[in-house]
């Protein structure tokens, strides 16, 4: 037996315990064997067109951050990288108070145009970054980071310039939308675009995990091994980022999922990727489905907004790991 | 015969700096050979141009004469392994997955590693020792364990070339002994051809059958271990005066440190 499977047990286990309960969490609890009867008509409603899809949207999201975050750790040799860092959750931003300022903010085709002013924004950044770290350092690390804080900063402004000067309503719905949250999920929709985004994308991610396994050694010992750097660089960049991307358009820019849930994940189940790419996807989508039920519970009828919730859980519980835990996303001695 | 691996006017600029100029050698199968040269000479560069880890080189490099650029990564890397300097990476994962991963370019994406992977794996601990380690996590292992567990790594890539950047720099004498031994073993008995970019002239000419010597990015000289060491060659290569003593077993001559240093 393999001495990492007690971590994956327990994260698959802690996976199933989150999805079979708090779909009847909430202001009122709904107990599953009175919501059988024609009475309780309502409670059924609620959970079947409320509350069942926003937990489903709420764990595909956590694992798609979490998939995200475990890539661009290992691709940037870095703890602190996530896709967000690269600037796809300042894109999407953008692209959202674009949506809100300019008066485009509307459903069409079951489709919120913010949605895809925000997917837009993110793909835009991501592929400023690109061109700019292929043309001068064929990808290197530092580059990309740099220029992914550079373009993060400069959507900020931009962000900042629209707000400053915006009409007040619409600058509030802008806030509104980057604190990020789930209360938005009425019925299947959503899902069906996001799940198989995320699923296809997962897969993509997982069929790289030697080639991630060998990138968080460097470089120069991917490129020893055989791993061709600018494709793999190039296909992970974008599967990962229109994955998060696509998220952030849904769910807007929920925080700290993809920074926490690949360490948290890597204490428990090592740092093969093989095993990490599937454990930090459980994990993902259980913490964020957590901390939305904390969101939608604690105020009821009143709603926190998921993001702040992810960090005031999480930062905490990361900052007790940091003091107990060895520090095994160590790469660099 | 077509030499393994060709070299022909291989100049590097980086940054706008130039870091090699107009390299050319050729290794044949089954030569050991050492590239000297002081620091920044440009022994690691060449090694990195070889193996496409720099991709924007002028000049002319062949791997089973078929021009290096025309292979896959993944197809370069099941002809030539190549071991980094080890300076700088504290693998977190165990010895036996780490090692593993040297099969990448032999492995389907899609499958778990087949048996000949694991016996390539298996062979490659055993020959260095290690298999008694494999379950341990290689950044806990002592400096030397670790430059075999990188070693192990390169040996298990099977390839037919072998080039090292510094193999025994950092190691202790019974270490570097060891890996040495080992490497001569790859040599004379699997037919492995080695290229090895070193700072240890002693050891170089007693393992190599040729020594190549860099200064300032340029070849100086390419020649048999007795010839490199004299102090005529030494002297243009390094720009000191060493003094020699007579090695106790072989006829070469070995450089020993002059007491007060600063040969000259």
């Amino acid at each position: 037996m393999n001495r990492w499977a007690g971590g994956f047990l327990v994260i698959v286990a802690v996976a199933l315990v989150v999805l079979g309960v708090t779909p009847f969490a909430g202001g009122n609890w709904i107990v599953p064997w009175r919501a059988t009867g024609p009475e309780s008509l309502v409670a059924r409603q609620i959970l079947f067109e409320l509350r069942i899809p926003r937990v489903l949207i709420g764990f595909v999201a956590g694992a798609a951050l979490a998939v995200g975050g475990v890539a661009f750790q290992a691709m940037f040799r870095n703890p602190l990288a996530t896709p967000y860092t690269l600037g796809v959750a300042s894109g999407a931003s953008l692209g959202a108070v674009i949506s809100f300022q300019c008066g485009l903010a509307f459903s069409t085709w079951g489709f919120s145009t913010t949605a895809v002013f925000a997917f837009l924004g993110a793909m835009a950044t991501l592929l400023v970054v690109y061109a700019v770290a292929m043309w001068r350092a064929e990808l290197s690390v530092a580059t990309m980071l740099l220029a992914g804080v550079a373009m993060s900063f400069f959507n900020s402004s931009l962000i900042l310039i629209l707000q400053y000067l915006g009409d007040p309503v619409q600058v509030f719905h802008a806030f509104r939308w980057m604190l990020g949250g789930l209360e938005g999920t009425i019925g299947y929709d959503d899902l069906k675009v996001l799940l198989p985004v995320v699923l296809l994308s997962s897969v993509v991610v997982f069929a790289l995990r030697r080639e991630l396994n060998l990138l968080a050694l460097g470089d120069e010992w991917a490129t020893a091994r055989g791993v061709p750097l600018m494709k793999i660089k190039a296909l992970l960049l974008f599967v990962t980022g229109s994955m998060v991307a696509s998220v952030v358009a849904l769910c807007g820019p929920i925080g700290f999922v993809c920074l926490i849930a690949p360490h948290i994940t890597r204490l428990l189940v090592g740092p093969e990727h093989g095993r990490l790419i599937p454990a930090a996807a459980l994990l993902g989508g259980a913490f964020l489905v957590v901390c939305d039920t904390v969101a939608r519970t604690v105020l009821a009828p009143t709603e926190i907004p998921v993001g702040v919730i992810t960090a005031l859980l999480g930062g905490p519980f990361f900052l007790w790991l940091l003091f107990t835990r060895p520090l095994s996303w160590e790469w660099l001695s | 015969m077509i030499p393994i691996v060709s070299i022909k006017n291989l100049s590097l600029r980086l940054s706008g700096q130039e870091i090699l100029r107009d390299i050319s050698f050729d290794l044949q199968a089954g030569d050991y050979v050492c590239l000297v040269g002081p620091n920044g000479s440009g022994k690691t560069s060449v090694l990195r141009c070889v193996t496409r880890v720099y991709s924007r080189w002028l000049g002319e490099i062949t791997v089973l004469g078929k021009p290096v650029r025309s292979f896959s990564q993944r197809e370069l890397a099941r002809h030539l392994a190549y071991l980094p300097q080890a300076d700088g990476i504290a693998p977190p994962y165990t010895v036996e997955d780490f090692v593993l991963m040297a099969r990448y370019p032999f492995v389907n994406p899609f499958r778990p590693p087949s048996a000949e992977d694991r016996e390539a794996v298996e062979m490659a601990l055993r020959m260095t020792e290690l298999w008694s380690l494999r379950h341990r996590v290689v950044r806990t292992l002592s400096g030397g364990e670790r430059q075999k567990v990188y070693l192990a790594g390169a040996i298990a890539q099977q390839a037919k070339v072998l080039l090292l950047d510094e193999p025994t720099t950092f190691l202790d004498v019974p270490h570097q002994e060891d890996v040495r031994s080992l490497l001569h073993r790859i040599n004379r008995q699997s037919g492995v051809t080695i290229l090895a970019a070193t700072h240890d002239l002693n050891a170089a000419v007693l393992s190599a059958n040729r020594i190549l010597a860099l200064r300032e990015g340029r070849l100086l000289f390419s020649g048999s271990p007795e010839e490199f060491m004299t102090t005529e060659v030494v002297r243009q290569v390094f720009g000191f005066a060493p003094q020699f003593v007579r090695h106790p077993q072989v006829p070469l001559p070995m450089i020993v440190p002059s007491p007060g240093g600063g040969a000259t």
